[in-house]
């Protein structure tokens, strides 16, 4: 560095300096640019779509449609793809999981920070070990059966559960760590059992750790097909699943205008979430993975 | 995930228990069986055991039988699984394949977001909204992902049209119909879908590096693309970590884009173990779709640890 310096000493300072402000100048064009060409278009064709007839859709592309039937298309959509069930049915399955998901793991992510024994480090390293494995989607089919659980919520919420675990344990037992135990240590002299030291005092300082992990694990149950059509096959309806099958269904072959009507329908809500909240949503999700 | 390694730094700057600690009142403070009793493990770990570990342990187990949907008894059958689905190709195929759509996923996805996070590094408007915007497609359904460059990549679709406007003819290549090209295609796809993610590790990697670094390496006369290179992306090397792992695993697991958009096609070309599985189970080939799963997690938990480890090793070097 310092046998640089003197060389490029005066480059800077006079290419370099009106570089930086050419770039200064030029960075909001090429960001728009960007946004438009790589978000724009994509979304556009998706909105300008759900906007025509099916004759006009026949062949998806960029152009207005001639007359706006967005809200016929959302309307049809709306009955024929079964949404209301299908919310219900995302709802059904992502509300119990994340709640199990975040009361359990950070339950267990608690004792695992707090009492370093070797049994809970080997306890550790196989709790966290779903983050990289995949799980067993064809057997997890067998085991549902066994436990009469096949096809239903309940089992869909378990295997999300199990998928899921990991993730929590992880975010939270590195969070639990950065943590002085003095407050706790507090509350018990006070008297407090574990489980009240646990529900007062520990779960209100997870409060942002488990904000990241709500939105990880909201975004991946809500939008899950593929363990989906492996547990629940078409027993219960979810968003997702539906999609799938009015974008697969002989009846809906070619029908682009239901299809992106139904991506619009599926996706509005989240869209929503992320313009309300976007500020908490990108703290949230940044705060986890890089410390 | 460097959280795990600074934790035994964290409690040792506990006060270790003394022999004083005898006396009732510190016996409440320290951390005992009766503070933080092992029963708040079981719930999780009972869930785990459960949902995940048993489907997995059976994984080892229905990979060597002839467990199908066509008889109801279940019988060993040995390796004569895999011996088939080796003969035939599908195996080593199958293998190749995901693996290929892993490696393209993690450089183009780690590629975009980074080179996003380096435009949209600076705090404005334009820039914060412009963030916004790439976030979107993380939000949505990949399979929704999957359909609108189903319709975009037609022959005849919108792609093409715009390329035919700037070249001045008719252009009508079959982005999803090519058997070299289309698995880059589709790793393309799945890479717009999570760069957004990607961006904002790495800006959140740029915010840690300190002020004062970069205002040494200015007043050294560093130009701008010295410590970009010299100073900034050594000190990302956790963002890289993180991202590069994630987006290798994760593609490696990969489904919904893949199905969305080609189905596994052209000429199996595509077909990444997830879609073999999803595809012989609908067949009621459950054992050879356990088969592959068994191998999708022996590839996964073979690759993972060397991948995390040697990312690991780099940031400590550097």
């Amino acid at each position: 560095m310092t046998a640089a310096a003197p060389r490029n000493a005066r480059r800077p300072h006079a290419t370099g300096a009106s570089d930086a402000r050419i770039w200064t100048r030029l960075q909001p064009f090429v960001a728009t640019a960007l946004v438009l060409g790589l978000i724009g278009i994509p979304l556009w064709l998706v909105v300008a779509t759900a906007g025509k007839s099916q004759g006009e859709a026949l062949n998806p592309d960029l152009s207005l449609p001639d007359n706006w039937q967005l809200f016929e298309n959302l309307r049809q959509v709306w009955v024929d793809g079964e949404v209301p069930a299908a919310f219900l049915g995302s709802l059904l399955v992502v509300v119990p999981t994340v709640a199990g998901v975040l009361t359990f793991g950070s339950m267990a992510a608690w004792i695992l920070a707090r009492r370093a024994t070797r049994l809970n480090a080997v306890l550790y390293a196989l709790g966290i070990s779903g983050i990289v494995l995949p799980p067993a989607v064809v057997t997890v089919v067998l085991l549902l059966r066994q436990l009469g659980l096949a096809g239903s919520a309940v089992g869909m919420i378990g295997v999300y559960m199990g998928i899921y675990m990991s993730t929590v344990i992880f975010f939270v037992t590195g969070f639990v760590r950065t943590i002085p135990t003095s407050l706790e240590e507090a509350a018990q002299i006070d008297g407090a059992g574990p489980f009240t030291v646990f529900r007062r005092v520990v779960l209100p300082m997870l409060r942002p750790v488990l904000a990241t992990a709500t939105i990880l694990i909201c975004l991946y149950v809500w939008n899950d097909v593929f363990y989906a059509f492996f547990v629940i096959g078409g027993r219960i309806d979810t968003l997702p699943l539906n999609l799938f099958r009015v974008a697969s269904a002989g009846l809906y072959l070619n029908n682009w205008h239901l299809i992106f009507a139904y991506v619009v329908l599926m996706s509005l809500p989240l869209v929503i979430v992320l313009a309300v909240a976007q500020r908490k949503i990108i703290s949230g999700i940044t705060s986890g993975a890089v410390k | 995930m460097p959280i795990a390694e600074k934790a035994p730094v964290l409690e040792r700057i506990t006060p270790p228990p003394t022999p004083r600690a005898n006396t009732k009142r510190s016996v409440a403070s320290t951390i005992n069986r009766r503070t933080h009793p092992m029963w708040f493990l079981a719930p999780a770990f009972a869930i785990l055991l459960v949902f995940f570990f048993l489907p997995t342990l059976f994984n080892f187990i229905y990979a060597f039988t002839d467990w199908s949907g066509f008889k109801s008894s279940i019988n060993p059958t040995g390796l004569d699984n895999f011996t088939q689905l080796a003969s035939d190709g599908t195996l080593f195929r199958a293998i190749r394949i995901t693996l290929v759509y892993a490696v393209l996923v993690a450089l183009f996805q780690n590629l975009f977001g980074f080179a996003l996070a380096v435009l949209l590094e600076r705090d404005n408007r334009v820039n914060r909204i412009a963030r916004i915007f790439f976030l979107i497609p993380v939000l949505m359904s990949a399979l929704a992902v999957g359909y609108i460059f189903q319709a975009l990549l037609k022959p005849e679709g919108s792609l093409n049209g715009l390329i035919g406007v700037v070249l001045g003819r008719t252009f009508d290549y079959a982005w999803l119909g090519d058997t070299t090209w289309t698995i880059v295609v589709v790793a393309l796809i799945h890479s717009w879908k999570w760069m957004g993610l990607s961006m904002l590790i790495y800006l959140a990697g740029l915010k840690t590096i300190p002020e004062d670094i970069l205002e040494a390496a200015r007043i050294d006369g560093a130009s701008r693309w010295r410590t970009f290179w010299g100073i900034k992306s050594p000190l990302l090397a956790p963002a890289v970590t993180f991202n590069v792992a994630t987006a290798l695993l994760g593609s490696m697991n990969g489904f919904d884009i893949v199905q969305a958009t080609t189905g596994g096609g052209p000429a199996r070309t595509t077909e990444i173990l997830n879609i073999f599985i999803y595809r012989t189970f609908g067949q009621g080939l459950f054992a050879q779709a356990t088969a592959m799963s068994l191998v999708l997690f022996l590839l996964v938990a073979l690759l993972a640890f060397p991948v995390i480890r040697t990312l690991r090793k780099r940031e400590e070097i550097l």
